[in-house]
């Protein structure tokens, strides 16, 4: 049998249909659903009298809209707008019969942190949602991406998606990370390296020691911007970490099933000849606590350099440059320590998960953050929030001055009421810099829990190592 | 879903790389539940200032351009989220055309599912294209999807790429959903098959 990559594998098994050309229907074993991208596609079935083919694969819960402050259950709290989107995916999980966690369940959070909290994605399996992060998933050797909504409408109506192939691309990270990195710097350092772009084409397999050192939620974090290096989807094989983290999960298989799931799981990784079409290697000791100076999520630099100018680019990158240093209103030359913040969010399907939050303790025990600055913590789940309380972090955060929230999108893509100020600027565990994405006018700096938090203390972009 | 056979028309020229789906669409309109009417805010923070008044440098707001079904831009157009809010805007104001070196995955998938057509050239190709797009309403160019080739406005001809099948639906406005449920066969033995291979999933 021809050598085959971890994707190749998962491919195989989910092909239900090969056309001549290559074209294939690719069977879909988790289908998640929120509520922004979801009511068009229910409404198309409406219009054709189609049905949901398999409710029992598929699983809803509102994240982008929700407020993330007391009192969210009754709708006159939320705007009108979001109401009703909140509204529709109520009664669109209703009357198709699919899996619903509302915002008075304790479970509810971000899509991406629920999936896998309650055991929905497991390794081996194909998860598609309308939202690109996705690819979240594929910490799991689940292959997982993000589609449109005239797809969520194809996967409600046939539990398929037309596809073809993508290329295999391995991101090996060698060695150990140094102290105070983390996989978020890991993950927006290889996006500095290969460009918002590099990814096009290609589904990744991130591998090498640093990736299976990290935890489950670092391998989420890692997998969760293969996005915004422009991947299909981000994979890195399942072992006996992802094992213990799915074992017990409440839709996980038990006792037989467990047996034969792990039978098959323990086959699913890269064979050792596998093709790639593409390998890209960094050493884990060369990556450094980074931070986002710019308006993509490649304009990566470590917390130790300067800003740069737009002349250091070349081609179409000297004019993007030039227009981001303008919107985030950076001077070249200026160190990026130097540079003062408005805003601390902590949260999102990157960085909301309990891990995230022990990181940014850590670093707030017994100290406050800096006085007139606006800090939040937004836990990713219900489930995390409690946890985080049962283990003293919720105190911390209060201690330090932040404001401790209800799970959601919140802060990261602001269709809620957390929202930036023109002008404003944000120290952000997010995933995204994008022009106005954090609030019009708003400036965002992304980087790990850790640094979000230093940045807190100091008020300005901030060196975690100088803390530790 | 519209066909898309041939299309002459003004093209817009928006030499900026990364075209972010956040610039084409803006959260803040996402709180629909319909597909229509997001033309109006199709790029609306470089279009409109705070007060809600239009750029005058912003391409799509000279008169030249008020028309353009074509839309010339940089490196990986459509990049950021998967929000099919961006095409639909994209489509609602009248363009339904784009040429790029190239795209991020979901938004090219989102394109054809919405009757428009993105076509990929390469930089050097792109960059005359864009120095004829600047010309104005004067300069039409012609997107011939049969043939797969772009013509610019003094008749030079560039061909393109484009996955057959793509090509195919796009020209015929077919209905993907309808297509797959012909093949349900296929799928219904597909799925017990894995429920009998992978009982848990």
């Amino acid at each position: 049998m021809s050598p085959k990559t971890l994707y190749d594998k998962i491919w195989d098994a989910h092909v239900a249909h090969e056309a001549d050309d290559g074209t294939c229907l690719l069977y879909i074993d988790r289908h998640l659903v929120h509520e922004v991208t979801s009511p068009q596609a229910f409404e198309g079935l409406r219009m054709t009298g189609r049905k949901v083919r398999a409710p029992e694969k598929t699983i809803a819960v509102p994240d982008h809209n929700v407020p993330t402050t007391p009192g969210r259950e009754d709708p006159s709290n939320m705007t009108e707008d979001s109401a009703i989107q909140v509204a529709a995916l109520d009664t669109n999980a209703k009357d198709f019969g699919i899996h619903y966690y509302p915002v008075s369940d304790i479970r509810q959070g971000i899509v991406h942190i629920v999936g896998p909290e309650q055991g929905w994605t497991l390794p081996g399996m194909t998860v598609v949602c309308g939202d690109s992060h996705t690819a979240t998933h594929g910490a799991f050797g689940a292959l997982a991406h993000g589609i449109g909504t005239s797809e969520v409408e194809h996967v409600l109506a046939t539990q398929t998606l037309i596809q073809k192939k993508s290329k295999n691309m391995k991101v090996e990270i060698t060695g150990k990370l140094r102290p105070g990195v983390t996989a978020k710097d890991i993950t927006l350092s290889v996006i500095g390296a290969t460009g918002t772009a590099g990814g096009t084409g290609y589904v990744i397999e991130y591998c090498g020691e640093a990736i299976r050192d990290l935890s489950m939620e670092g391998r989420m974090t890692v997998c969760n911007m293969a996005i915004e290096g422009g991947a299909r989807a981000g994979l890195i094989a399942p072992d006996e970490k992802t094992f213990e983290y799915c074992k017990g999960r409440p839709h996980a298989p038990k006792g037989a099933q467990w047996e034969a799931a792990m039978d098959w799981w323990k086959t699913l990784f890269s064979d050792d000849d596998a093709v790639w079409d593409e390998i890209i290697t960094l050493k884990g000791e060369d990556i450094a606590p980074v931070v986002t100076w710019g308006t993509s999520p490649e304009d990566v630099l470590p917390i130790t350099a300067a800003v740069p100018a737009a002349d250091d680019f070349e081609g179409g990158k000297i004019d993007a440059a030039q227009r981001s240093l303008d919107y985030m209103g950076l001077t070249p030359g200026t160190p990026l320590s130097d540079v003062e913040i408005d805003t601390v969010f902590i949260g999102s399907c990157t960085n909301g998960r309990i891990e995230d939050l022990r990181a940014a303790a850590a670093i707030l025990k017994g100290k406050k953050k800096k006085d007139g600055l606006r800090a939040m913590v937004v836990p990713g789940s219900g489930l995390v929030r409690a946890q985080a309380e049962e283990e003293g972090l919720a105190d911390i955060f209060k201690e330090a001055g932040f404001e401790w929230r209800l799970a959601g999108c919140s802060m990261c893509l602001a269709m809620n009421p957390d929202q930036l100020q023109p002008g404003e600027r944000c120290a952000a565990t997010s995933n995204r810099n994008f022009e106005g994405r954090q609030g019009r006018g708003g400036r965002t700096h992304l980087m790990s829990p850790a640094m979000a938090a230093a940045a807190a203390i100091t008020g300005k972009l901030t060196d975690v190592r100088e803390m530790m | 879903m519209d066909k898309f056979n041939t299309l002459t028309g003004i093209a817009a020229p928006m030499p900026l790389i990364n075209v972010d789906t956040d610039m084409i669409i803006p959260k803040q309109f996402l709180k629909t539940i319909k597909r229509s009417g997001l033309g109006v805010n199709l790029f609306d923070e470089m279009r409109y200032d705070d007060d809600g008044k239009e750029i005058r440098d912003f391409v799509l707001n000279k008169d030249a351009y008020r028309e353009a079904e074509i839309l010339v831009a940089g490196d990986n157009f459509g990049c950021g989220s998967s929000r099919e809010h961006a095409p639909w805007a994209i489509k609602d104001f009248g363009i339904r055309c784009i040429i790029a070196p190239s795209y991020a995955d979901i938004f090219y998938n989102n394109c054809f599912k919405n009757g428009i057509l993105p076509i990929a050239l390469p930089q050097e190709q792109v960059d005359l294209l864009m120095k004829d797009a600047e010309k104005g309403s004067n300069a039409r160019m012609i997107v011939d999807l049969d043939a797969q080739t772009v013509t610019s406005s003094d008749g030079e001809v560039f061909s393109f790429d484009l996955d057959p099948f793509k090509k195919h639906c796009l020209m015929n406005g077919l209905d993907d959903i309808g297509l797959t449920m012909e093949k349900a066969a296929a799928i219904d033995s597909f799925e017990a098959a894995v429920s009998q291979a992978r009982p848990w999933v």
